[in-house]
């Protein structure tokens, strides 16, 4: 069974960076608390239409994860490239997809970015540095290196970040990646996203190491475990760890630590864990803690109100955008087999 | 007119393509101090630097997925594979990342990529470093596949695979890379089309339809069957298995009336019985007797000599396909 809260102590003093003094303004918080309610509310949205048979395939919601995103995308460039897991609607959605175009691709509409054809765990735009969620878990791993490594090759100084959870940590490809992105210093961040399932099973039952930043230490890798539901510190975290890959100083791994409050997938019966443990988690999450710290530093409860409920009209409109909008022409299915 | 060895024609290619477009670059074990276990890609270091030829650590999915990751940026990657039996090692990149992005990311991303190595058998490596892997390839759109036979048509296709915007399988083979050949001056440019085949030998008879080592294979077979039986052969040389050029292989057997296709992967579902079946399907009229295909035997690749000739579809098992063909 997963720790009901977040880590109190771990092994290193210098692992957590937790609780950290202000560095983000009220205005940029509250723009990110938009986001983030953006993205639990386009992600609840999309649970809602799974479970009356609107999208077929598997979806995985990253709800509980919206700190990890939100405060990455602030923190990077725009022009930086960004791999994900199959749960990325959040990374996607916080570097500016726009959301009618995100849910129309989870449906297989025409308007989708990728017409329909990637869907869910697919999600990309490459004119946004997204450069791609995997299906495959751990796949995209390597492709943020090779990002990384063709900046290096260029002499340019965008970086790459890529973002996986803790049940890709025992793919061998991950750790072929860390060594050699350690040993050529490549610019590149390893974010992993730590929600203590691996799919449906806790890291007590799959690894004798609970704290996982502590494998990239023995690839000689900068690497700190950090609340990663308080999206201040995440945005801290990941501009240091930006700085340090820009400066040639080479990559650093980042364990943010989190709980996915959704079940693995749309679907999933979730019976690995009590709904006492889900419940505990809701005073950690990230919309929670924003909320909490917008309300100690004296903004007002009627602001987020207000924000909220603007939000929730857009995300309505988009729904019903994307019901309405077409499929794509049948003679889709057979273009994009090479490029021509 | 020059003549080059088969490694100095991939060689040359390589050296080409990274002096006229900087978004080229190699990586792979031992391909850079050491010029790569087969010295193919030797001296390359040297003029180019650590920065554009990179020796990796042994961990094929993990530089593979590099060069699909860096390739995604446009950057031109040209990956060296030791052996092609390590294909499966890395092949989730190869199949689910290269050879599905364009699709899958609705044309939005393409992956310009290159993998090269040798395969085939004939020289006493065994199951696991013999493997011909062309077939396996074939079944996944995506990914073009292509098998020169001779230094020339090697140089050409090498140049067009590296300037393709499309993943692409690049197969030499073992038995090939001391062979010499004909070659234009090393500052022509000049490329070689993918899917397009060639016609290495006029004939009147048969169609043998083939590509890498066993066209050589084949050519031997051919003169032996015209100067001990009179068959005059036609032989196809395939060059690239995807795509596929029927139209030239159905030009042939419109003249010939028979059909042999002939190479080292499986006989068993292999890029053979595609040929058979295409012709089947598009021109059955053509055919005078049921075409055939040649591929190796239903068993892995031995280290003993006399085993890997009896599995392996050369010059005595071509010979003998044939003559049953025309009796």
């Amino acid at each position: 069974m997963a720790e009901p809260s977040l880590k109190a102590s771990v092994p290193s003093a210098k692992a957590v960076v937790a609780g950290s003094t202000p560095v983000l303004s009220n205005e940029q918080l509250l723009a990110m608390y938009r986001m983030m309610f953006l993205i639990r509310r386009v992600e609840e949205s999309l649970l809602e239409l799974a479970e009356s048979g609107k999208i077929g395939g598997a979806m995985h919601t990253a709800i509980g994860h919206e700190g990890a995103a939100v405060g990455m995308a602030a923190a990077l460039r725009k022009d930086d490239y960004l791999t994900c897991t199959y749960r990325g609607h959040h990374h996607s959605l916080a570097r500016g997809m726009d959301a009618k175009r995100a849910i129309c691709e989870v449906l297989g509409k025409e308007p989708g970015f990728a017409k329909g054809k990637g869907g869910s765990m697919h999600f990309l735009d490459p004119s946004l540095g997204l450069m791609g969620a995997n299906g495959i878990v751990g796949a995209q791993v390597p492709h943020a290196a090779g990002m990384a490594l063709a900046s290096k090759i260029r002499g340019e100084d965008k970086i790459a970040i890529t973002f996986f959870g803790d049940g890709a940590l025992f793919q061998g490809l991950m750790h072929e990646t860390f060594n050699m992105a350690s040993k050529w210093k490549l610019p590149v961040i390893f974010y992993c996203e730590n929600n203590r399932y691996s799919e449906m099973t806790p890291i007590s039952r799959t690894s004798s190491v609970s704290d996982i930043y502590m494998f990239a230490r023995a690839y000689g890798m900068e690497s700190v475990q950090i609340d990663g539901n308080d999206v201040e510190v995440v945005y801290d975290t990941v501009s240091k760890a930006a700085a340090r890959a820009r400066a040639g100083e080479g990559p650093t791994f980042i364990e943010g630590i989190t709980y996915r409050l959704s079940g693995h997938m749309a679907g999933d019966l979730e019976t690995y864990r009590s709904s006492e443990e889900i419940e505990m988690q809701r005073a950690y999450e990230p919309l929670a803690q924003l909320s909490q710290k917008l309300l100690d530093r004296g903004v007002e409860e009627a602001e987020l109100e207000r924000i909220r409920a603007e939000v929730e009209e857009e995300v309505q409109a988009d729904v019903e955008f994307a019901l309405a909008a077409p499929w794509p022409e049948i003679a889709e299915a057979y273009t994009d087999v090479y490029k021509v | 007119m020059r003549k080059t060895t088969y490694i100095q024609a991939v060689n040359e290619a390589m050296r080409d393509e990274m002096r006229r477009d900087e978004s080229v670059f190699l990586i792979g074990e031992d391909i850079g101090h050491y010029g790569g276990l087969f010295r193919v890609t030797r001296n390359i270091m040297e003029e180019f630097g650590e920065r554009r030829v990179i020796d990796t650590p042994i961990s094929e999915q993990g530089f593979v997925g590099m060069a699909v990751g860096a390739a995604m940026t446009g950057l031109r990657p040209i990956v060296e594979l030791m052996y092609m039996d390590f294909f499966l090692v890395c092949a989730d990149q190869i199949f689910n990342q290269a050879a599905k992005m364009h699709y899958m990311t609705g044309g939005l991303l393409n992956v310009p990529m290159v993998i090269r190595g040798q395969q085939g058998g004939g020289k006493r490596y065994g199951s696991q470093h013999s493997t011909s892997v062309e077939s396996t390839f074939a079944q996944f759109p995506g990914i073009k596949v292509v098998a020169p036979a001779t230094p020339y048509d090697a140089k050409g296709l090498l140049v067009a695979a590296i300037r393709d915007d499309n993943p692409v399988l690049f197969l030499e083979h073992k038995m090939l890379y001391f062979t010499r050949g004909d070659m234009p001056d090393a500052d022509e440019d000049y490329i070689v089309p993918i899917g397009k085949a060639d016609i290495k030998r006029e004939g009147s008879d048969l169609t043998l339809a083939t590509f890498g080592y066993t066209l050589l294979q084949a050519q031997e077979a051919a003169d032996e069957l015209k100067a001990e039986q009179g068959i005059d052969i036609e032989i196809v040389d395939l060059r690239s298995i995807t795509p596929l050029d029927m139209e030239t292989v159905l030009g042939s057997v419109a003249k010939t009336g028979r059909l042999l296709a002939v190479h080292e992967s499986q006989s068993n579902c292999g890029i053979g019985a595609e040929i058979v079946a295409r012709t089947y399907e598009e021109a059955p009229y053509l055919l005078k007797a049921p075409a055939r295909r040649l591929g190796m035997a239903p068993a892995s690749i031995p280290v003993s000599k006399p085993l890997e000739e009896e599995l392996l579809p050369w010059k005595t098992n071509i010979k003998a396909a044939v003559l049953e063909m025309m009796r």
